[in-house]
């Protein structure tokens, strides 16, 4: 037997669940069938179908190249690595694990991929930043196809108001390794009479980026440096100061003194400036210190306290961008209800140091300043609650004067002091210090947790002698981030490690 | 209703001879039921069958129309007993499950049945989950095939194959007396393929024939001295008769090829993945001509020791191509090959892996190593280039993908109640069951111990009753529950006076296996009476304390469930949570929402929003919900480091977001957004109004802000 082996196209895609993965493979096998091609899909749902990614593996193969129609070919129901022509995505991951998988070999296949990313569940909970690296899978996509078509499928959906299935479909006729014609697979929409509108604009989209798109858009450069528009002799004299700092730390000065100006006043700001020219005067190249210090001083600064929440909760801007991320038509009313629920610490910590002690001394005033705590609903396009959160946010002007104000800058200046005393003899470990500004973030329980562990490391610092080395406190800190018991950096702690 | 609905494929179902059929392999093998003439179908739902039974019940009037009983079983020991109507009539009956977990259920009636023997055609359709994709342990069928003396049917996976071969096992299992497997894996239920149609039979004799001409058989009664005169007729009547029916119909098929002096046995469900293989090697077309000679064992039990001797004599060594352990089969091979005195090799699980799927890429492998062994003119390496390892960082940068609870679902606030819950007591003894509540044992919540079968967390925490002052709790959904936690679990507890918790997870349906209906399913858009409840089946088992509670009331949870590990009343402890699957409410809701908002009536849509200028990253919320629509993005602060949570659009607007953040007291970052269709005046007026005064003060502060800006 020596007829020439003559073999089917195979088809393996990837799709989560929802972005219609089961439609695509239905279009497929109607284009293919309606094309004079025996074809086959199977799939493997993700277990229990659920949150998942479900794989589709579909063969086609030529009637006319079939004498004998009662003898139909052999169509496997998986894909074998180094057999597969063509890979679809529908997420970047996917298309990461398609790759894993050995799907996508250098001498056969084409890989169709979304650049969005859904994220999975480990990477969502991190305490910190857990998703993982785009760039790496991007690489490794590109190094493995024969030929790589990327780009946001998710975000041309949303524009053109379609289901991310036909923008896929759409990039199959695009990338021209499917042996039948643009007008077979509209038709494939069209017979199955769903939708077909949106659909064909969908197709149509997806057809032109996977033309324009053989290889993935480059993302943007991190953020360019905006350049500054200050419009006051203040805020001109500021934007000096900031460019007179070392290069490495401007962009983060600029952006925190913004943060701050945004914050609290254009006053802030210059302090904020004033306490990062003592430690940029004496830094050296390559200005890790004063970089790293633009950067999470002004984040400390900018604690979060009542007043801001309740002044971000009152702008104008919100309105907007709230409207528009969760679908509301113009003109439509949408009510905005707050989920708040304000401890006794943090009313007590908008009031000044004196009247603060005095509210913790008295269980009069206790118990009256108690009625404003606990979980509470407020819908802020009522005129009441709106009232009461822009007065809340109107307390700024009296901010520097309240007790958690003082409480953070003197936090604030026990750290400052660390950094001062490590900066000559140990830089690096003078950057990591900074750097664990990074775990107090939050509100109640998170920045309690967060404040605990900051502390913890700093008494090591103080009490742990020869075993304080910068990465020492990169272990502990990713041990603090590690989960939110404190177990990891606990055990991190202990003495033999 | 089920989570997907057949009602417009079915009408498949009633093609009739010579029109081609294009569908999935679960509806070509319902429309094979219907051209054997079953008489009586049912099962019990689970992947990947469980759109059988969707099918069959949206499939219902076509039944009817036929005189086919159709039946949702209550559990897989009560489909296999339904099977007991195929004794002593000649009644053609199928049933289906998961396997090899609703075998296991079943495997008391399946003796039983196996037994007696049966005169009508008895298949049951299993859906072996067995290789990528399963949910279950991974076990192999063919042990029940073997212990209780089935038959076990493993066709080549297409569907005319598939289709032939069951309409052949009601025949060989009218021929041999036997009830037999006819086993499909995930794939194959899920293929979609195309046959030419048959006409559908009515079966000669029904259900109500039976009735009306009852038949009483002694022998088939299940005590001694028949029991022992059974087991003789399995070995001396049914086993014969089975052999010479497979021999006469040919269900089992030899490909030959001029390679003559090896060949490859294969079970019938693995034979493309190896043509495929041997595609790669050069050594088949795509149309199945083969160099190496095959042999396909579409029945794997029993064999055919003949048909395995001819095919084995004058070669120098066979593959043997069986998934699953243990070797069942190449174990059988070597008897069979020493008592005919054959030389042949038998290679198997010494080359190809001993556990785990045979996927394409496993098979060339094995394929390619008896080559070598046997045949290295005929071997070719073309394995090793394309699955060169990869780098460390792309494995690093991959997230795995566990399942997970459904965006919406009533059972994630009930697992954060656990979970905070878990914050104040440490770590608690919890005994978990299979469903979608299985899924509260996985990130972010690991509520769970362990996991004992379907219904049986209640009694799975049956050890830690009795220990003073300790309480363990017990997990299990409605749908474990009616398949037999109340008498496993509860009624024992009741008789032990258990001192445990026991929760009860009611979300109305077998939500994991597609939303099928259950005894406490509330009325909805099929069903138009709840015909049981939780509550009132334990109360009539004996239990004293029984509670009710909506999952979505978090605070309210966590309290009742303090309030039964620290009640003082000794006994079990039975607590109901409510909340109904938002895939099926979602079903039902949203095509009435919108009608509603087309229609021009006042109708309100909720979904959350997270700020992400005052969310700080922490991802708290997460880690208390692990919803699918709260997810994560970039933080818009160059400044910050860590991504910010999101809402996206697919969030329903359950209220969990917000019941965490009061109950755990997060951050003030979440919101809910209520859009407002068709205002009324009123709506209108107060708008108007709140702009008038809300505006102004915006405008103000926003002046204010852009006198000094850098």
């Amino acid at each position: 037997m020596s007829k020439p082996i003559k073999r089917p196209v195979t088809i393996v895609i990837s799709a989560l669940g929802g972005q219609g993965g089961g439609v695509l493979t239905n279009w497929l096998i109607a284009l293919a069938e309606r094309c004079d091609y025996f074809a086959q899909s199977t799939s493997i749902p993700g277990v229990a179908q659920r949150t998942g990614a479900t794989i589709y593996y579909l063969e086609m193969f030529p009637k006319a190249s079939v004498e004998n129609q009662d003898n139909p070919p052999v169509m496997a129901l998986m894909p074998l690595p180094g057999d597969v022509d063509l890979v679809v995505a529908a997420e970047l991951m996917e298309a990461g694990r398609a790759v894993q998988k050995h799907y996508v070999t250098p001498d056969k296949t084409t890989l169709i991929a979304s650049t969005h990313r859904v994220f999975s569940i480990a990477e969502k909970m991190a305490l910190g930043d857990g998703t993982g690296d785009s760039d790496v899978v991007t690489e490794a996509a590109r190094d493995a196809a024969k030929e790589f078509i990327a780009f946001d499928m998710e975000h041309l959906a949303a524009e053109l108001g379609c289901v991310i299935s036909s923008i896929m479909f759409g990039a199959i006729a695009g990338a021209g390794i499917l042996p039948f014609p643009r007008e077979a697979f509209r038709a494939a929409i069209e017979a199955e009479g769903k939708m077909v509108e949106a659909n064909l604009t969908g197709f149509d989209g997806g057809y032109q980026a996977a033309i324009n798109s053989h290889k993935p858009q480059k993302q943007k450069p991190a953020e360019a440096i905006i350049p500054a528009r200050p419009n006051t002799p203040e805020g001109e004299a500021l934007v000096r100061r900031i460019n007179a700092l070392p290069e490495a730390a401007r962009e983060y000065a600029l952006a925190g003194a913004r943060k701050l100006l945004d914050y609290q006043d254009m006053a802030y700001a210059s302090d904020y400036l004033t306490m990062l020219e003592g430690f940029a005067a004496r830094d050296r190249a390559p200005y890790g210190i004063s970089r790293e210090l633009a950067r999470y001083l002004a984040l400390w600064m900018a604690f979060d306290d009542v007043i801001r929440v309740a002044d971000i909760k009152t702008r104008s801007d919100r309105v907007a961008k709230y409207r528009a991320e969760v679908g509301a038509k113009d003109g439509q009313i949408v009510h905005m209800v707050e989920f708040m629920h304000p401890r006794l610490e943090e009313i007590i910590g908008t009031l000044p140091p004196g009247l603060a002690n005095l509210v913790e001394k008295s269980s009069f005033l206790t118990w009256f300043f108690g009625k404003f705590t606990g979980p509470r609903l407020s819908d802020s396009t009522k005129i009441s609650s709106f009232l009461m959160l822009y007065f809340l946010a109107g307390l700024r002007r009296f901010r520097r004067r309240s007790l958690r104000y003082v409480q953070e800058h003197r936090q604030i200046g026990l750290w400052l002091d660390h950094i001062r005393s490590m900066m000559a003899e140990n830089y690096d470990l003078a950057v990591e210090i900074i750097r664990c500004q990074r775990l107090i973030k939050g509100y109640g329980e998170t920045h309690a947790r967060g404040m605990a562990s900051f502390r913890s490391i700093m008494a090591f610092i103080d009490t742990g002698e020869g075993n304080v080395t910068a990465d020492k406190i990169i272990r502990l800190r990713t041990a603090a981030l590690a989960d939110d018991t404190g177990k990891a950096l606990e055990k991190e702690l202990l003495p033999d490690q | 209703m089920a989570e997907r609905s057949f009602v417009k494929e079915v009408k498949k179902l009633r093609l009739g001879a010579g029109e081609v059929f294009h569908g999935e392999g679960i509806l070509a093998v319902t429309k094979g039921l219907l051209q054997s003439g079953v008489a009586y179908v049912g099962g019990y739902q689970g992947s990947p069958v469980s759109h059988l039974m969707d099918v069959l019940a949206d499939g219902e009037k076509i039944l009817s129309e036929l005189g086919v009983h159709f039946e949702a079983n209550g559990s897989e020991a009560s489909a296999a007993a339904m099977l007991s109507a195929s004794i002593s009539y000649p009644l053609r009956g199928a049933v289906t499950w998961k396997s090899t977990v609703g075998t296991n259920v079943a495997s008391d009636a399946l003796a039983n049945l196996a037994s007696a023997g049966v005169m009508g055609g008895t298949v049951i359709i299993i859906g072996e989950d067995y290789g990528e994709g399963a949910s279950i342990m991974q076990e192999r069928s063919h042990a029940f095939a073997m212990k209780s003396q089935m038959w076990l049917i493993n066709p080549r996976p297409n569907l005319p194959k598939m289709v032939d071969m069951l309409e052949k096992s009601f025949e060989l299992s009218e021929a041999s007396n036997t009830p037999l497997f006819f086993q499909m894996r995930i794939r194959a239920c899920h293929l979609h393929g195309q046959f030419v149609a048959k006409d559908n039979l009515r079966p000669a004799f029904t259900v109500a024939d039976a009735l009306q001409y009852p038949n009483r058989e002694d022998d088939k009664i299940i005590l001694p001295p028949f029991t022992f005169r059974q087991e003789k007729q399995k070995l001396e009547q049914r086993w014969p008769a089975a052999i010479k029916y497979i021999r006469d119909n040919g269900l089992n098929e030899v490909f030959d090829g001029p390679e003559k002096d090896i060949g490859i046995l294969v079970e019938g469900g693995l034979y493309n993945v190896v043509i495929r293989a041997l595609q790669m090697l050069g050594l088949a077309d795509s149309l199945g001509s083969t160099q190496i000679p095959i042999y396909v064992m579409n029945v794997t039990y029993p064999l055919v020791d003949e048909e395995l001797v001819a095919f084995a004599r004058n070669k120098r060594a066979v593959l043997m191509v069986e998934e699953g352990q243990p070797n069942f089969t190449e174990q059988a091979l070597n008897k069979i090959f020493n008592d005919a005195g054959l030389a042949c090799k038998i290679s198997g699980k010494d080359i190809l892996p001993a556990y785990g799927e045979y996927s394409g890429q496993v098979t060339l492998e094995g394929i390619t190593a008896f080559l070598k062994k046997y045949r290295p003119d005929l071997a070719r390496d073309k394995t090793a280039a394309v699955t060169a390892p990869l780098s460390d960082d792309l494995n690093v940068a991959i997230p795995a993908r566990p399942p997970g609870l459904c965006t919406g679902c009533p059972e994630r606030p009930f697992f954060a109640a656990m979970k905070m819950l878990e914050e104040d007591y440490g770590e608690i003894h919890i005994s978990a069951d299979i469903g979608c509540n299985s899924f509260g044992t996985l990130p972010p919540f690991r509520i769970g111990n362990t996991i004992m079968g379907y219904g049986l967390g209640a009694a799975s925490s049956s050890a830690f009753s009795s220990v003073p002052g300790a309480r363990a709790i017990a997990i299990m959904g409605d749908g474990g529950f009616w398949h037999n936690g109340l008498t496993s679990g509860i009624a024992s507890a009741v008789y032990n006076n258990s001192d445990n918790v026991f929760i009860i997870v009611d979300n109305g349906y077998t939500a994991a296996t597609g939303g099928q209906y259950i005894p406490s399913s509330a009325k909805s858009l099929k069903q138009d009476e709840r015909k049981a409840r939780i509550q009132d089946a334990v109360e009539g088992v004996g239990v004293k304390w029984v509670r009710t509670m909506r999952s979505y009331n978090i605070s309210d949870v966590k309290a009742l469930v303090h309030e039964a590990m620290t009640s003082d009343y000794i006994g079990p402890k039975v607590i109901v949570i409510e909340g109904e699957c938002m895939l099926n409410r979602q079903r039902r809701e949203k095509p009435l929402r919108q009608k509603n908002i087309k229609s021009g009536k006042r109708q309100i849509v909720k979904r959350f929003y997270v700020e992400s200028e005052t969310c700080t990253g922490d991802h708290a919320c997460v880690r208390l919900s692990g919803c699918p629509s709260l997810t994560i993005r970039p933080n818009p602060d160059i400044l910050r480091e860590d991504p910010v949570a999101y809402v996206d659009n697919s969030c329903v607007g359950c209220g969990v977001c917000g019941e965490n953040v009061h109950a755990a007291v997060l951050c003030p970052s979440f919101s809910r957004a209520e859009l407002v269709y068709n205002p009324t005046g009123w709506d209108r007026l107060k708008d108007n109004l709140r702009a008038a005064i809300i505006g102004p003060l915006q405008r103000r502060a926003d002046r204010k802000r852009a006198r000094v800006s850098l």
